[in-house]
C-alpha cells in the first residue's frame, strides 16, 4: 500500500493574494486545507525599538508606517497615550478634527479592504471603483498635511494645523483636457470642509453602487457565506476586535464603549453581524462606511460653526508661532528645546486605545521620565486576527483561504511592526 | 500530380487566408479587452503605442518574442514545450469547418459539429500537460481544476448542441445556418433559448474565462497551469485562449444566431452580419470579466453537473417531443426528416 500523504503548498510571500508579505505554509489534501501555518516577520522594521531611541514627537511618523492604509488612526493611538501621561489639554476643535479624520481614515481603509477583497474573490472592477473614491480622500490628507499617505498630522496636544480654506486643483495637461480638469475641480472650489461635505453627499450613493455589484451577487454570496465562521465565544477568546468581532455578533466598539475625543457627542450606530462568516463581516464593514459618513457630516457642521485653536498653547509640547519667536526670548527657547530635546513625560505608564478601522489599536507607553519612551508596545489588531488564520481556514478550500485573508483585512505593516 | 499540387497550394492559401485574419483578430481582441474593461473600470486602457494605443498588441508581441523561454529544471522538457502547441493547434484547426457566409468554408464536411466538438475538447490536453510538465504545485492544481471542469462542461456543451442538431436535422454547420433562414424569429436562439444560454456559459467555462477562470485563478494559484511559462511559450497559451474565445463566439453565432443571415428578412444577408454577431458575443466575454467575482472550483462543478446538465436533458426531451408532434412554428420545419 502506498502511503497517502498531504502535500504542503507554500503560499506567498510573493503571492498576489498575500496582501503584502504573508507567507502561509498550507498543508493540503487536494484542494482542502488541513492546516494553515502563517509565517510572519518579513516586514519587521523594529518600530517599537526605534521609538525607544527617539524623542516622543519624532515617533509619530513611524506610527503612520504601521498600518499604512489607515495612517492617521495609528497616530491617534500613539498621541493619545502621550497625552494621557502628559495631562495636556487638547482644544475642542482639534478633537473634532481628529474625529473627522479618524472617520475619513476608516472610509479609506474600508475602501482599500473592499477593493482588495473584491480582487481576491475575482471581482476586479471593485478595486478600481474603490480607488476612485480613495483618491478624493487622499486629496483631503494632502490638503491638510501635505502628504497623501504618511500624514504625521496629529500631534500631542492637537493637530499640526487648521483645515485649509482651499483644495488643490487639477491642472490641464497633455493627458487631461481642460473640460475634464474643470469637471474634476467642480467640488474643489471652496474650502476643504465644502469638499468633504460634497463627498459625504455623493458617497452613500456610491456605496449603493458597490452593493449592487456585490451584495446580492450569487457568486459573491457563494464565495463568502459560511466561509471562515467564528463563533462569538471563539472570537472573544482569540482576541478579535473591530469588524472581525462585530461580524461574529458582539457589539463592541471603543467609540461607544470607551469614548475618546468627542465620540460621545456623535450620533452613529454599530453594525453587528449574526453568523460570523465572511459575508457578515463584509456587510458590517460596508455599513461602517455609511456610519462614518454620518459622523463626518456631524463634525463638518460643528467645525463650520466653531473656529478656534487646534493645538495646545502649552509650548513645552507644541511649537510656538514663528512670529512670536522673533521677539520673545521664551518662545525661542521653547522652540529650541522642543526641536532638540523634545519634551519629557512624567515617569509612569499609560495605555491608550482607539477604534482603528481594523480593530482595537493600542499604544502602551512606559516612561522613566526621559524624553524618550522606556518602552513602547503597540497592540496591533491584525496580529490577533492573523493568529486565527489556521482556525478559520481549516477544512476550507484553497480559494477560501484567499477570501479569509481578505476578510481579515490584514496589513503587514502592523502585524510585523 | 499537377492537380494534387494545385489542390495543396490552394488549400494552403485558404488556410493562410483564415489563420492570418484570425491572428490579427486575436491581437486586437486583447486590445479591445483592455479598452472595454478599462472603460468599465473608469480608466483609459493602453493609449501610448501608436494612435490611441492601436500598436499595443504588436508591442506586446515583440516583447514576448524577445523574452527567454525558461524551462524549469525539474520539468518534463519535451511535454513542457509541446503543451502550448497542443493547446493552440486545435484552436486553429476548428476553424476549418466554420461557414463565414453561404458556401465560404474551408472544409464543408457533414459531421462539422462533431469535428468542432472534438477539436475544442483536445485543447484541454494542452492545459493538463502544461500543468503536469511544469512540476509545480500551483500549475498542477490548475491542471487538475481544468481537467475536472472540462469534463463537466464538455457534457453540458455537447447536450446543448444535440438540441441544435435535432432542430436543424444536420451536423453540417452551413446546413444549420440555412435552417435558420427567415429573420430573427427563425433563429434557434428562441426555441432553444435554455440551450443557447447553457452553451454560451459552458463556452465561457471551457475557455477558462472569468468567472470560471479557476484554472488560472490569478489570486489563488497565481497563474495556474501557465505559471512557469514565459516568453513565446506563454504567448502561445495566450493566443490559444483568445482564439478559443473567438471560436466559441463564432459557434454561438452559427448555431443560435443565424450565422451570416440578417435579423430582418428584407435586409440582405452577408458576411458582415457574421462579424457583427461575433463581436457582440465577444463583448459578453469581456463584460463578464469586468463584472463577476470568480467561482470556487467546487461551485463550478456543482453548476455544471447539477444545473446545466439537467437543464439540457430536459430541454432535449422538450424539443424531441415538439418535433415528434409537430408543435410550434419552429419544430415543424424538419418534420419531414424526423417524421
Amino acid at each position: 500500500m502506498p502511503e497517502i500523504r498531504n502535500y504542503t503548498l507554500n503560499f506567498g510571500p510573493q503571492h498576489p493574494a498575500a496582501h503584502g508579505v504573508l507567507r502561509l505554509v498550507l498543508e493540503m489534501d487536494g484542494e482542502v486545507v488541513e492546516r494553515a501555518d502563517p509565517h510572519i516577520g518579513l516586514l519587521h522594521r523594529g518600530t517599537e525599538k526605534l521609538a525607544e531611541s527617539k524623542p516622543y514627537n519624532q515617533t509619530i511618523g513611524y506610527m503612520d508606517r504601521l498600518d499604512y492604509v489607515s495612517t492617521m488612526v495609528n497616530e491617534h493611538g500613539y498621541v493619545l497615550a502621550i497625552e494621557k501621561l502628559l495631562g495636556v489639554e487638547v482644544p475642542e476643535r482639534a478633537q473634532y478634527i481628529r474625529v473627522m479624520f479618524d472617520e475619513i481614515t476608516r472610509i479609506l481603509n474600508h475602501l482599500m479592504w473592499l477593493g482588495a477583497h473584491g480582487l481576491d474573490v475575482g471581482a476586479m472592477s471593485m478595486f478600481l471603483y474603490c480607488f476612485r473614491e480613495r483618491e478624493d480622500l487622499m486629496d483631503c490628507y494632502e490638503a491638510v498635511s501635505g502628504a497623501r499617505l504618511h500624514a504625521t498630522y496629529y500631534r500631542p496636544g492637537g493637530v499640526s494645523r487648521d483645515l485649509p480654506d482651499t483644495m488643490p486643483q487639477y491642472e490641464e495637461s497633455r493627458w487631461r483636457s481642460k473640460a475634464n480638469a474643470s469637471k474634476l475641480n467642480e467640488a474643489r472650489g471652496g474650502s476643504m470642509l465644502d469638499f468633504i461635505e460634497d463627498f459625504c453627499k455623493r458617497f452613500p450613493g456610491l456605496i449603493d453602487e458597490y452593493e449592487t455589484l456585490l451584495t446580492d451577487n450569487r457568486i459573491w454570496k457563494q464565495r463568502l457565506v459560511g466561509i471562515g465562521v467564528v463563533t462569538p465565544e471563539r472570537a472573544l477568546q482569540l482576541g478579535f476586535t473591530g469588524a472581525m468581532l462585530r461580524g461574529s455578533g458582539i457589539e463592541w466598539d471603543l467609540r461607544k464603549k470607551q469614548p475618546y475625543e468627542v465620540y460621545d457627542r456623535m450620533d452613529f450606530d454599530i453594525p453587528v453581524g449574526t453568523n460570523g462568516d465572511c459575508y457578515d463581516r463584509y456587510l458590517v464593514r460596508v455599513e461602517e462606511m455609511r456610519q462614518s459618513t454620518r459622523i463626518i457630516e456631524q463634525c463638518i457642521t460643528w467645525l463650520r460653526a466653531n473656529p478656534g485653536p487646534v493645538l495646545t498653547e502649552d509650548h513645552k509640547v507644541s511649537p510656538p508661532r514663528r512670529a512670536d519667536m522673533k521677539g520673545d526670548m521664551e518662545a525661542l527657547i521653547h522652540h529650541f528645546k522642543l526641536f532638540t530635546e523634545g519634551f519629557c513625560l512624567p515617569a509612569g505608564e499609560s495605555y491608550a486605545a482607539v477604534e482603528h478601522p481594523k480593530g482595537e489599536f493600542g499604544c502602551y507607553l512606559i516612561s522613566d521620565g526621559a524624553n524618550k519612551p522606556y518602552r513602547l508596545k503597540v497592540r496591533a489588531p491584525g496580529f490577533a486576527h492573523m493568529a486565527a488564520m489556521d482556525e478559520m481556514a481549516r477544512g476550507h478550500m484553497l480559494s477560501d483561504v484567499v477570501a479569509i485573508i481578505g476578510t481579515q483585512d490584514i496589513v503587514f505593516g502592523e502585524v510585523d511592526r | 500530380m499537377l492537380d494534387a499540387l494545385l489542390l495543396l497550394i490552394t488549400t494552403t492559401l485558404k488556410i493562410v487566408a483564415i489563420i492570418l485574419p484570425l491572428l490579427i483578430s486575436v491581437a486586437y481582441l486583447t486590445l479591445a479587452e483592455r479598452k472595454v474593461i478599462g472603460s468599465m473600470q473608469v480608466r483609459v486602457g493602453p493609449n501610448r503605442v501608436g494612435w490611441k494605443g492601436l500598436g499595443q498588441p504588436f508591442a506586446d508581441l515583440f516583447k514576448l518574442l524577445t523574452k527567454e523561454v525558461i524551462v524549469p529544471t525539474n520539468s518534463s522538457r519535451f511535454l513542457f514545450l509541446v503543451a502550448p502547441v497542443l493547446s493552440l493547434a486545435p484552436a486553429f484547426a476548428a476553424w476549418a469547418v466554420v461557414p463565414f457566409t453561404d458556401g465560404l468554408v474551408l472544409a464543408d464536411i457533414n459531421a462539422g459539429l462533431l469535428y468542432v466538438l472534438a477539436m475544442t475538447s483536445i485543447g484541454v490536453y494542452g492545459v493538463i500537460i502544461a500543468g503536469w510538465a511544469s512540476n509545480s504545485k500551483y500549475a498542477f492544481l490548475g491542471a487538475m481544476r481544468s481537467a475536472a471542469q472540462i469534463v463537466a462542461y464538455e457534457i453540458a456543451m455537447g447536450f446543448a448542441l444535440i438540441g441544435v442538431l435535432m432542430v436543424a436535422g444536420s451536423l453540417n454547420l452551413g446546413e444549420i445556418v440555412r435552417a435558420q433562414e427567415g429573420g430573427f424569429f427563425s433563429w434557434f436562439l428562441i426555441p432553444l433559448f435554455p440551450l443557447a444560454v447553457v452553451y454560451f456559459i459552458s463556452g465561457v467555462a471551457e475557455t477558462n474565462r472569468a468567472p470560471f477562470d479557476v484554472a488560472e485563478g490569478e489570486s489563488e494559484i497565481v497563474a495556474g497551469f501557465h505559471v512557469d511559462y514565459s516568453g513565446m511559450a506563454f504567448a502561445v497559451f495566450f493566443l490559444a485562449e483568445y482564439a478559443n474565445m473567438i471560436m466559441i463566439s463564432v459557434l454561438a453565432v452559427v448555431m443560435f444566431l443565424g450565422g451570416w443571415l440578417s435579423p430582418i428578412g428584407f435586409i440582405p444577408d452577408g458576411i458582415h452580419w457574421f462579424f457583427i454577431k461575433t463581436a457582440v458575443m465577444l463583448f459578453f466575454f469581456l463584460w463578464f470579466r469586468a463584472t463577476f467575482p470568480r467561482y470556487r472550483y467546487d461551485q463550478i462543478m456543482r453548476l455544471g453537473w447539477k444545473v446545466f446538465i439537467p437543464v439540457t436533458i430536459v430541454w432535449i426531451a422538450v424539443v424531441g417531443f415538439a418535433i415528434y408532434f409537430d408543435i410550434g412554428p419552429w419544430f415543424d420545419i424538419r418534420s419531414g426528416v424526423t417524421g
